[in-house]
């Protein structure tokens, strides 16, 4: 078998279906997909369904705790776990420069193959382009994703109220200081790991015990918990106060901030929720993400409240206050 | 994490908070000189613990803010040169010039890579010995030996596709001007902690015997920045104005000769112009004669022109402390931190950035809806 992917991989004729069936169905195995068909044809799904796109172009595409692979499922599966919806099925698309390695696409594939039996569901249908050397960096890989939102699920900044408590599942800015340190070639000793990973059994877990308590979900992706807490709050039209002593950042993560001058509140998540969710019931809502493993740091991080002043309101450790805003441009190192 | 937690200890700020309410009787102006304390008291949010008849003025301290935009424009155009690949800190590639950025450079095909020194610069040039890696070389005398160091390797191995953008500034000329500045109010120095690791104390020293400028030096987390405003507060209410050193664990008097002996060996100091400020006497740095080959404008031919300030751009007030972000037509509007107008918005330690990313609407906090 070749070493590198071809223009030809790419042309629709024998050499991509060589590739998708010695390479891609070795490891995605669902009927759906290994028909080949121009379309995947899925069971019929009850109620409302969620449908979420995003495509993913991190560099470096491995790092420590995953690949662009995890990212791909798992950044869709959130998308829709977020929604209140569970996860049915995902598509997934390739585009890879002329000269990719076939042993990196076969360990993305890997990935990508294990994030889905982690997230408990299958690639149904997918698509494959070679782009010539020069016109793509590596691979961008595109998913999308169906979900089904069970009867009863209202998930929506609309119900955030005064006296909601704010949770996260666990530490923050575990993946954007991963890929920090590793563009700047900071060399961690392995301490430092992508949080990436599917959220859909953590939201299960409180949807099925506690729905009607859980009012609104958001991944806290790009733009870090900072912006998620600033676009809830203005869209909720409520004020967000939060202690910054409650937000958990682990050491290494806090190490690469301080040196680099960047805030950990806005650097990227990829398996990290924010649950708001009503007051009485925050304590079961925390015990009952803690019981799965994604949500084993939850934690209560902060309040809504009446004062419409401001979106969000931090009260740092040293005892002070500020105010929250959005971030606004790429995240950049400081000089001293 | 040790030597942060320590200083960010909420009850060794409140109680500091609380003698410098008491010590407080007057109003006193201070300026904070550095960048990095400018963003420290923001994102600790400092200014709610600090009483109101201090007030804090945000100085000249943020090195990517002051670069000229004639420079940045040069930088640009290198970056232009086929084959060139630029090395530059992170918070230097978003800086507007007059009329583009290392970012616009970068869109438009330049290979413009963020390194965090430049050793990692000569690191670049070592494994691309068919291209010229051009570092932009800004900094005060804390980032100007780690650079000096560079050019000296580049020199004894004979590295002949390395040069530097040498945009160097040192910082005691611009205090002396700030402090000649008709009407100054300032009555104290909150003097940067970085700098005074390299120069020492003693730098300061011409402050209080000259200008009667209460000092203090201190280090970035909360504690440390609410002991020297105590300090300074007490230096003005007692009429005793002197350097006091309140970043003990990392500043001596005499400062770091090691690495004033690197600066020294390969800069001397020139005349340089500093963005809303003019040209300053003595106050940036050029590349000795031994070294001047290393010179990347003299390299590629390029000389920088006299740069513009934008319209409307108010940032030469704000760095010498006669102007506030609000008070500027451009702040939140034409001007934010994602297309920056003038320097101050640029870096995350710019006076603009840090009230727009922490401060705007700092007065907002309280007014709770009843």
């Amino acid at each position: 078998m070749e070493k590198q992917i071809k223009l030809d991989h790419g042309s629709g004729g024998m050499a991509s279906r060589r590739l998708v069936e010695s390479l891609f169905l070795k490891y995605l195995k669902s009927p759906v997909l290994a028909g080949m068909q121009d379309s995947a044809v899925i069971g019929s799904v009850d109620g409302r369904m969620a449908f979420s796109t995003d495509s993913y172009v991190v560099d470096p595409i491995f790092f420590p705790g995953g690949s662009i692979g995890d990212l791909a499922v798992n950044g869709t599966v959130n998308d829709l776990a977020m929604s209140g919806a569970a996860p049915v099925c995902l598509s997934l698309s390739f585009i890879l420069e002329e000269g990719f390695q076939l042993a990196q696409l076969e360990a993305i594939l890997q990935d990508i193959a294990r994030a889905c039996g982690h997230a408990g569901l299958d690639i149904v249908t997918g698509d494959t382009k070679v782009v010539p050397r020069g016109k793509a960096d590596k691979i961008f890989v595109n998913t999308s994703g169906i979900g089904q939102i069970p009867e009863g699920i209202n998930i929506s900044p609309s119900r955030i109220r005064q006296g909601d408590a704010i949770l996260v599942s666990g530490s923050i800015a575990n993946h954007g200081a991963t890929i920090l340190a590793e563009r700047l070639g900071l060399d961690s000793n392995d301490v430092l790991t992508s949080d990436t990973c599917p959220l859909n059994h953590l939201a299960a877990a409180i949807l099925e015990t506690a729905p009607d308590a859980v009012h609104a979900m958001r991944d806290p992706t790009r733009g870090g918990l900072a912006t998620a807490l600033w676009e809830l709050a203005e869209s909720s039209g409520c004020c967000f106060e939060i202690e910054e002593e409650a937000i958990p950042v682990e050491p290494p993560v806090r190490a690469v901030c301080e040196l680099t001058g960047i805030d950990p509140l806005y650097l990227a998540n990829e398996g990290r929720c924010i649950v708001i969710a009503a007051r009485e019931q925050a304590s079961t809502i925390r015990e009952l993400m803690r019981s799965v493993e994604q949500g084993s740091g939850a934690t209560v991080i902060g309040r809504v409240t009446g004062n419409r002043a401001a979106n969000v309101i931090l009260s740092t450790r040293s005892g002070g206050s500020r105010l929250i805003e959005p971030l606004s441009g790429e995240p950049l190192p400081r000089i001293c | 994490m040790k030597y942060v937690d320590e200083f960010r200890n909420p009850r060794l700020v409140r109680a500091i908070a609380c003698r410098l309410e008491n010590a407080a009787l007057n109003p006193v102006a201070i300026m904070e000189v550095c960048g990095t304390h400018t963003m420290s008291i923001f994102r600790h949010g400092l200014r709610e613990l600090i009483p109101r008849q201090i007030s804090l003025v945000s100085g000249p301290g943020c090195p990517v803010c002051v670069t000229p935009a004639g420079l940045i424009d040069a930088c640009a155009e290198i970056a232009a040169v086929p084959g060139v690949i630029i090395a530059s800190f992170g918070d230097m590639i978003r800086v507007p010039g007059a009329g583009t950025s290392l970012e616009n450079a970068r869109a438009a095909g330049a290979d413009v890579r963020m390194v965090l020194s430049a050793v990692s610069a000569l690191d670049i040039a070592r494994q691309n010995p068919d291209r010229q890696v051009v570092f932009i070389s800004v900094g005060f005398e804390t980032t100007t030996p780690g650079t000096a160091a560079a050019v000296m390797q580049a020199h004894a191995e004979n590295i002949s596709n390395f040069s530097i953008v040498p945009c160097n500034r040192t910082m005691p000329a611009p205090l002396r001007l700030l402090m000649e500045e008709p009407g100054s109010a300032i009555q104290g120095l909150l003097c940067p902690g970085h700098v005074s690791v390299i120069t020492g104390s003693s730098a300061f020293e011409f402050l209080p015997s000259e200008y009667g400028i209460a000092c203090a030096i201190a280090g970035f987390e909360p504690a440390d920045i609410m002991q020297g405003i105590l300090s300074i507060v007490e230096q003005v209410e007692n009429g005793n104005p002197h350097v006091e050193n309140c970043y003990g664990r990392a500043v001596n008097p005499g400062g770091n000769p090691r690495a004033r002996a690197l600066a020294e060996e390969v800069f001397r100091p020139c005349d340089a112009w500093w963005r809303g400020l003019g040209l300053i006497k003595e106050s940036g740095l050029a590349l000795r004669r031994r070294y001047r080959s290393f010179d990347a404008l003299q390299r590629f031919g390029i000389e920088p022109a006299p740069g513009n300030e934008p319209p409307g751009c108010l940032c030469g007030k704000i760095l010498r402390g006669a102007a506030t972000p609000v008070e500027c037509p451009l702040f939140e509007k034409k001007c934010v931190p994602s297309s920056p107008v003038g320097p101050c918005m640029v870096s995350a330690e710019g006076t603009c950035a840090a009230w727009y990313r922490y401060g705007i609407g700092h007065n907002r906090i309280h007014q709770t809806d009843d």
